[in-house]
């Protein structure tokens, strides 16, 4: 089910475009900015909420790389894994993070704190290497500075 | 120097309000218009001016909007969309101007749809652009309440909505027609061309699609005339251009100079040259999908001509340096990794191709190829050169490719020879 707010945003979101199913990847950030991510569940409500086919709309779902259709943690964090964060050291700092929290790309730490994702290019290569942590954005990094970083997050 | 396109932009502060930009004369050009101008005036302003694409095919913008069908017998729906995709590995300047000064972007966006008679427009913006999302939202909400957005704009009778969509994270959405059906709600999967957006675009209707860098420019345009405009740059293509260099410089950034700047200058007037220790051995002058040049190409001219010239293409002109000390098989592989993971996987060759491709130079990098790899490279790059695929995302992603092999072979040569990478230690 979704929530009021959920249907409020949905039907403002749809407001932007001449048909209503148009609106359908705005609706799977919307109710993933609520739930984390989208389950099958969630996926089926939405595209009712949009007269859509739930194949049709996961179809679209699973196209992008920022809809989850699995559960991830509290905070994920994409790590740009392009050319400019690559010539500046991302390979050190990848095994830097994947250490200190103890997962490999793509899992969660344990405690449901961090999910760990690559991602292309942030925009940031002046400031590589480059990672963002939910909807923030922190450049020039290195091993001490991530720590500092992930201390800030609970 | 004139900096038309930055000069609101004050390093780590907050963009202009909308009371600000109209004081520092901003919606000016917006007045001047919608008072004194026809579409028709603001388009040959536009061609007169030899504005060309900054999102790295630079085609001309006035010969685009020109394509739009005007008067009554025209579709009374079209769309104006502006694309702030910015995924091109290596580049960040659209993000300057997205975050920097939101106002310029939605007086460029209004003249724009006045132009092409456009009652609708939209902002195409990656999802991680964050903080642009939020400055532009404010800045939209600022200008509705001034009655610079909407029904009748300024007493005109032009309107036009602005809507601003965050997308979901895919590099092919920056490709205009992918981008047009992720807009719909669908799979961003590009569409065939012919038929252009301008004539059969967003649901079908003429639409224009136009990078950020591009509308920006507009305004100023329509302030200072196109003469004025040609002359901020040193070549025949007008204006200024959002440059970066980004890679081991002693000050990697982006800075707004004339059209028409030398690779030399770049490097090392504005990026203050590598940093100590380093050599430079290739630039990879525009993105990702732009063909490498080397040292001797210091003197190349950074317009579209220039580069072209020297056989690789101005791409969004934010370059990356590669220095001696890094490897160009890793950085080869690095980018073709990316392209294999962003295709969209409608055409074949695209999506078998750059897997293989990927895997093969991953393979010589980590000192596990062969000896006949190198001829499967080669082939490759004609195999997915342009023409033979759907889009134009593979025929960019044999560019680094080809040129790789073509200045650095003895690099791969060496990989497969001592099975390993000679420049790990
Ligand atoms: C794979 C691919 C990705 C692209 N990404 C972008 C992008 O992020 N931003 C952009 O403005 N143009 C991008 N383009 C170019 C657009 O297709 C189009 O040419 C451009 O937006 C037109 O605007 P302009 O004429 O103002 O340059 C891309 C093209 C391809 C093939
Ligand atoms: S070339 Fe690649 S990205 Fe373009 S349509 Fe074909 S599969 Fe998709
Ligand atoms: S390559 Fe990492 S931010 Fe651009």
């Amino acid at each position: 089910m979704l929530s009021p707010t959920e249907k409020e945003e949905i039907v403002a979101a749809m407001a932007h475009y001449d048909l209503k199913k148009a609106a359908g990847i705005d609706a799977l950030r919307i109710v993933q900015r609520h739930r984390g991510w989208v389950s099958d569940d969630t996926l089926r409500d939405v595209a009712a909420a949009l007269a859509m086919d739930p194949a049709e709309l996961d179809s679209v779902a699973t196209f992008y790389n920022l809809i989850f259709r699995q559960p991830v943690g509290r905070h994920v964090i994409l790590i740009c894994d392009s050319v400019s964060c690559w010539v500046m050291g991302y390979e050190n700092l990848l095994e830097h993070l994947q250490r200190r929290l103890g997962i490999g790309m793509g899992q969660t730490t344990r405690d449901g704190r961090f999910t760990l994702l690559p991602h292309v290019c942030l925009g940031a290569c002046d400031k590589a290497p480059a990672m963002m942590i939910d909807d923030e954005l922190y450049g020039c990094l290195d091993a001490e500075k991530i720590d500092a970083i992930l201390e800030s997050y609970k | 120097m004139q900096r038309p396109l930055t000069q609101n932009i004050r390093p780590n502060q907050p963009p202009l309000s909308l009371a600000e930009y109209e004081k520092a004369g901003g919606y000016q050009a917006l007045r001047k218009v919608l008072s004194s101008m026809t579409p028709q005036q603001v388009t040959t302003a536009v061609l007169e001016a030899n504005l060309r694409g900054r999102g790295g095919a630079g085609f001309p913008t006035g010969r685009k909007w020109s394509f739009v069908p005007m008067g009554d017998d025209a579709p009374r729906l079209k769309y104006l969309v502006i694309n702030a995709d910015e995924m091109e590995p290596a580049t960040f300047k659209d993000r300057v101007l997205l975050e920097g000064d939101p106002h310029q972007l939605i007086e460029g966006i209004i003249i724009g749809a006045y132009a092409i008679q456009a009652p609708v427009a939209y902002i195409f913006l990656r999802t991680t652009y964050t903080e642009a999302f939020r400055r532009i939202d404010k800045a939209i909400a600022e200008a509705q309440a001034q009655g610079y957005l909407g029904h009748n704009i300024l007493g005109s009778p032009f309107s036009v909505e602005l809507h601003l969509h965050a997308s979901a994270g895919r590099y092919i959405c920056g490709e205009e027609t992918a981008l047009l059906n992720a807009l719909e709600g669908k799979r961003a999967n590009p569409r065939a061309k012919p038929p252009f957006p301008p004539v059969i675009g967003l649901w079908g209707k003429p639409t224009v699609a136009n990078n950020v860098e591009t509308i920006c420019n507009v305004p100023h345009i329509i302030n200072h005339g196109a003469a004025w405009f040609r002359g901020l740059s040193r070549v025949a293509d007008g204006g200024t251009k959002i440059y970066g260099v980004s890679g081991k410089v002693k000050r990697p950034g982006a800075w707004e100079l004339p059209l028409g700047v030398t690779i030399r200058e770049l490097l090392e007037e504005h990026a203050g040259g590598l940093r100590p220790g380093l050599a430079l051995r290739a630039i990879l002058p525009g993105g990702a999908s732009t063909d490498l040049l080397t040292a001797d190409h210091l003197d190349v001219v950074m317009d579209f001509n220039g580069v072209a010239a020297a056989g690789s293409r101005l791409g969004t002109g934010t370059m990356v340096v590669v220095d001696d000390k890094t490897c160009i098989v890793g950085l080869v592989a690095n980018l073709m990794r990316f392209f294999a993971q962003e295709s969209c996987g409608w055409c074949t060759p695209c999506r078998e191709g750059l897997p293989w491709l990927a895997k093969i130079l991953t393979a010589i990098e980590q000192g596990q190829g062969a000896p006949e790899d190198i001829a499967i490279l080669k082939e490759h790059t004609r195999l997915l050169g342009p023409g033979r695929t759907y889009c134009a995302l593979a025929p960019g992603a044999m560019e680094p490719l080809q040129s790789a092999l073509k200045y650095f072979e003895e690099d791969f040569q060496r990989h497969i020879r001592e099975k390993r990478c000679p420049w790990r230690s």
